[in-house]
């Protein structure tokens, strides 16, 4: 298939990538470097597609592309919010030259090191021989996405151990503070496009969950993909965004993590390895596990964009009996309680930071 | 036959996709660049569909490349009215 046309394609997208990654460093505004750095990432994802690696593609697209531009656009938002309040610019001082050059030369001992490594992994055969054990032991792993086997089955554990890095952000992101008030109500073109949307969105998650075991997809696509249906509805105005309240919150947090160490530990105890299925169970149980897994990861973007704690989870822990009930409705009218100045004060202390 | 109309159609969508580009990048305001982007959106999309779809000949296919055209549909049309409606109420101050 390598005509001189998609040759010429392939060209074309280097250029893209590069002129966009370049654009997007070099613009002033804040807000059109996000704009074109979620550019940069569907045009990412397309190279991912040309690369024929499906599975990353679909994960760069929803979580590079989509779910992280909404969360850096979400930031630029509240920092203008903040500086319009308080007048400290200092910090925001362009870095002296040689901060710059420092910067600039580091970045390229990285870039460097990289590409040496990947011209090294074109000479050696242990991509070759990884490639093949991984299809030699596809047939026990339980599915049949190449993709899903390895971060499933083969190389569980990573997986395990990203999802409690995952859970510990969450633990970070709550020591925030309260969540930033939501948004006011976007308009009826905006809402009924949410109302389309959402629904469209929750089963498309489900699908990319269950055709994970034999094609592109699985939890991670899954879970960002249901973030974005509540990203949609904060969006859209909604002050009910899907997250459960209080200890079932804290529950889906968990359950990736807990799921994939019930089924470690109880294997351990039937006397196998630890997460090493056996052949006949493997399909069920990473459809347990990535059904789990998909709750926690959605849950942890969800949390991330609100940047806090939510307010139903503050009220039950009965740390903010100030909030009155009505509040959790509109949190549009929040910004005048003790909430609204936690969240500014955090993020002056992020400014003085940056 | 239906390859010549598949590719008519393709190199037409791609014609309203060539007029939407030179607008954004011409036309004098906000408001009129948004018009020259959603027609690229609606109409050039659309007949991409129409072609690629009368290629593929596979119902299945034919359904995801629909239901593609309309998500675009939709949210074009609703992002085009939330970017239009932010600046007119910046321009009135509101």
């Amino acid at each position: 298939m390598n005509t001189p046309s998609l040759l010429a394609f392939d060209g074309l997208l280097l250029i893209s990538i590069v002129s966009l990654a370049w654009a997007a460093l070099a613009t002033r505004d804040a807000r059109r470097s996000v704009i074109l750095f979620m550019a940069f990432g569907l045009v990412l994802a397309l190279a991912w597609g040309r690369l024929l690696a499906p599975d990353v593609a679909l994960a760069e697209a929803a979580i590079g592309a989509g779910l992280s531009g909404a969360l850096l656009l979400a930031a630029v938002g509240g920092q203008q919010g903040a500086r319009s309040g308080s007048a400290q610019n200092a910090g925001h001082a362009d870095p002296q030259p040689a901060v710059r050059w420092a910067v600039t030369l580091l970045c390229a001992g990285v870039a460097g090191i990289l590409g040496w490594a990947l011209l090294e992994s074109f000479d050696s055969s242990a991509r070759d021989t990884l490639a093949q054990a991984v299809a030699a032991n596809l047939a026990s792993s339980g599915v049949s996405n190449p993709v899903t086997a390895v971060l499933l089955n083969f190389r569980a554990y990573d997986t395990l151990l990203e999802l409690a890095v995952l859970l510990t952000a969450v633990l970070g992101i709550f020591a925030l503070g309260q969540a930033r008030p939501g948004y006011r109500f976007a308009g009826p073109v905006f809402d009924s496009l949410a109302r389309w949307l959402v629904p469209l969105l929750i089963l498309t998650a489900g699908h990319l969950l269950w055709v994970g075991a034999h094609a592109p997809g699985g939890a991670f696509q899954a879970g960002a993909t249901l973030a974005a249906a509540a990203v949609v509805l904060r969006l859209a105005g909604h002050s009910h965004i899907g997250l459960p309240a209080g200890s079932v919150l804290r529950l889906v947090m968990v359950a990736g993590v807990a799921v994939f160490l019930l089924v470690g530990v109880t294997l351990l105890a039937l006397g196998r390895p630890f997460l090493g299925y056996p052949p006949a169970w493997a399909g069920t149980l990473i459809l347990v596990i990535e059904s789990a897994a998909m709750l926690s990861i959605a849950a942890t973007l969800v949390l991330a964009f609100l940047g806090g704690r939510p307010q139903a989870l503050w009220q039950a822990t009965g740390a903010a009996e100030s909030v009155p009930p009505a509040a959790t409705a509109t949190p549009a009218a929040l910004p005048e309680d003790s909430s609204g100045a936690a969240t500014h004060g955090v993020c002056k202390e992020e400014q003085s930071r940056c | 036959m239906i390859d010549a109309v598949s590719a008519g159609l393709i190199v037409l969508g791609l014609g309203f996709y060539l007029a939407g580009s030179i607008g954004l990048l011409r036309l004098p305001d906000l408001y009129s660049r948004l018009h020259a982007l959603t027609k690229a959106d609606n109409l050039g999309l659309g007949l991409l569909t129409a072609g690629l779809a009368l290629h593929s000949q596979e119902l299945f296919t034919i359904a995801k490349l629909l239901l593609i055209w309309l998500a675009v549909l939709a949210a074009g049309a609703a992002s085009a009215h939330l970017i239009a409606r932010h600046a007119r109420r910046q321009e009135t101050g509101r």
